[in-house]
């Protein structure tokens, strides 16, 4: 076999493909995978729509028109209450915040160099890490009042934020994971240089390690958003009125079995809307931060 | 680094005496001495794995030692009361994968210790590094960041990074042994400048014609001892040891 009959590498059109596009945006909002949803949604909303149309007469409201009715509600929640999907992202940035933070913290303290802080450090990312965000949340509800008292002051602990502090448990043991491995996948060379340059091990990991860690953090950290946001429903069981509570309000109040789908499909696309542009953007920016490092 | 009370500069600035080191069963270092003295550049050579490496960063206090004493300036590098950020303000070092910070431009690698370490003000350190940047010839690379620069480049820049320390020893280990043929003869120079200028230099290399010609002293290791030393002229025409003799044929 000569090399000239050799084919290239299969791999090599589409890796001079994807170092030609520019911005996020480009690659983020591919028409296909949106179509694909799209059409899918549509299906389920045309075959629900014909068969209602079919059992009433024409005598209720088609499909599209409950959907559209409830739409603001299952999106923004009750007129003067904050609920609906907008509680869910509201939730989702705050349990997000909450868990970066501890994170964070947690992360940094498994490498402390003092044994009693790590192995605590390293116990508690375990077992957050391996308990299921139900049970958390439940335990979360449970465990906690409905009120404080700071200095005579009594503050109000509502549901949504016990919630909210439930659903951070797990995403700050997995960022402390993500804190860990970034500042472990540093070359020792780099301790090594700075220790040799004078520098304190305060200095080296807030100066030297950590700033080489954000970039190869940032991808896992959006993953780990993603996942939260789509996980953001459990706090329905707990009794907030968040969109997926309000999708079974809405259900309920309308007792119609073809509805269902439908209802639940537009749920679906929100969350969708919502959680692949963000995929988009994070493999993107693990392909950019990738051939960096 | 002040020098400890009895330390004047006629006495050896760096004294080694039986230092013994292990990594888990492997003893690398099985007592080795040496004096080195202000102003003089001594090399050390052997084949991979003789300890040469372990043995200058036990000088900075990179690596502990298991016995034996170490004496930089006087001061007990072992001791556990020894302040090792002052021992190390004094102590320049150069590796051979360069080490320098990814996320900081040439110039920025050279002034962050100064400023945070030494806390010297920000317009005198820079134009510091600026002299520096010159004297290792890379003008007009002050803002390129080390992944754009060569092997070569990146190397002048962390012995300039080093120099902004104002040490008073310099430690180079196999600096030029990451490097293609012709960047090698680059860092050479910038070596060999600094040793014309009085600077204390150590260095592990296997650049055997570079060593014969700027060292004052040259030692041969081979599993953790000192097998042989001598200035160059003699080391390289009459070594007497078996093994030194095995390894400048090879090498030579």
């Amino acid at each position: 076999m000569s090399a000239s009959t050799q084919r290239p590498a299969p791999l090599a059109p589409l890796s001079i493909r994807t170092q030609g596009e520019t911005g996020y945006m480009a690659s983020a909002f591919t028409p296909k995978a949106f179509s694909v949803a799209l059409a899918l949604f549509t299906c389920v909303l045309l075959a629900g729509e014909a068969w209602a149309q079919l059992r009433s007469g024409g005598e209720r409201p088609g499909i599209l028109a409950t959907l559209w009715k409830w739409t603001p509600l299952v999106l923004l929640g009750p007129p003067r209450e904050f609920g609906g999907f907008a509680l869910n992202v509201a939730v989702s940035f705050l349990a997000m915040a909450i868990g970066t933070l501890g994170g964070v913290i947690l992360g940094l303290a498994q490498i402390s160099i003092f044994a009693p802080v790590r192995k605590t450090a390293w116990g508690l990312t375990q077992f957050f890490r391996n308990a299921p965000w139900l049970v958390l949340l439940f335990f979360v509800m449970l465990l906690t009042p409905y009120s404080v008292r700071i200095a005579g002051v009594t503050i109000p602990l509502p549901a949504w934020l016990k919630a909210t502090v439930g659903l951070s448990l797990p995403i700050m043991a997995n960022i402390a994971e993500i804190v860990r491995g970034a500042v472990n996948s540093i070359p020792t060379a780099q301790w090594e240089s700075a220790e040799s340059l004078a520098f304190t091990r305060q200095q080296t990991l807030w100066r030297i390690i950590l700033p080489q860690c954000v970039k190869r953090m940032i991808p896992p950290w959006m993953n780990w958003y993603a996942i939260l946001t789509m996980a953001t429903p459990l706090v329905s069981i707990v009794g907030v009125n968040d969109a997926m509570t309000l999708t079974q309000d809405a259900l309920a109040a309308e007792q119609l079995t073809e509805l269902l789908m439908p209802m639940y499909g537009l749920l679906l696309l929100f969350f969708f809307v919502y959680c692949y542009p963000i995929a988009r953007w994070t493999i993107y920016l693990e392909r950019k931060y990738a051939v960096r490092i | 680094m002040t020098p400890s009370a009895g330390w004047t500069p006629d006495q050896p600035i760096v004294a080694l005496n039986d230092v013994h080191k292990s990594f888990g069963a492997v003893e690398v270092l099985k007592g080795v001495t040496f004096d080195v003295r202000k102003g003089e550049v001594i090399c050390i050579i052997g084949p991979s794995g003789s300890g040469k490496s372990t043995l200058l960063r036990c000088i900075n206090a990179l690596v502990p030692i298991n016995s034996g004493s170490i004496r930089v300036e006087g001061q007990e590098v072992h001791d556990p009361a020894l302040d090792k950020l002052e021992l190390r303000k004094k102590v320049g070092m150069v590796f051979q994968s360069y080490n320098l910070f990814p996320h900081k431009t040439a110039l920025e690698n050279m002034m962050m210790a100064p400023m945070l370490v030494l806390k010297r003000p920000k317009d005198e350190v820079e134009a510091q590094a600026r002299r520096l940047i010159k004297k290792v010839r890379l003008e007009g690379k002050e803002a390129a960041y080390p992944g754009e620069l060569s092997g070569g480049q990146q190397q002048r820049v962390a012995i300039a990074r080093a120099l902004a320390m104002n040490p008073d020893i310099m430690l180079f280990d196999e600096v030029t042994a990451a490097l293609d043929p012709e960047t090698v003869k680059e860092v050479l120079v910038t070596i060999r400048e600094l040793a014309e200028e009085g600077m204390t230099c150590m260095l592990v290399t296997h650049e055997m014609n570079f060593a014969r010609e700027i060292a004052d002293h040259i030692y041969f290791t081979d599993r953790g001892v000192i097998v042989e030393h001598g200035p160059p002229a003699t080391f390289f025409a009459s070594a007497t040891d078996p093994r030194t003799r095995e390894f400048l044929s090879q090498i030579l």
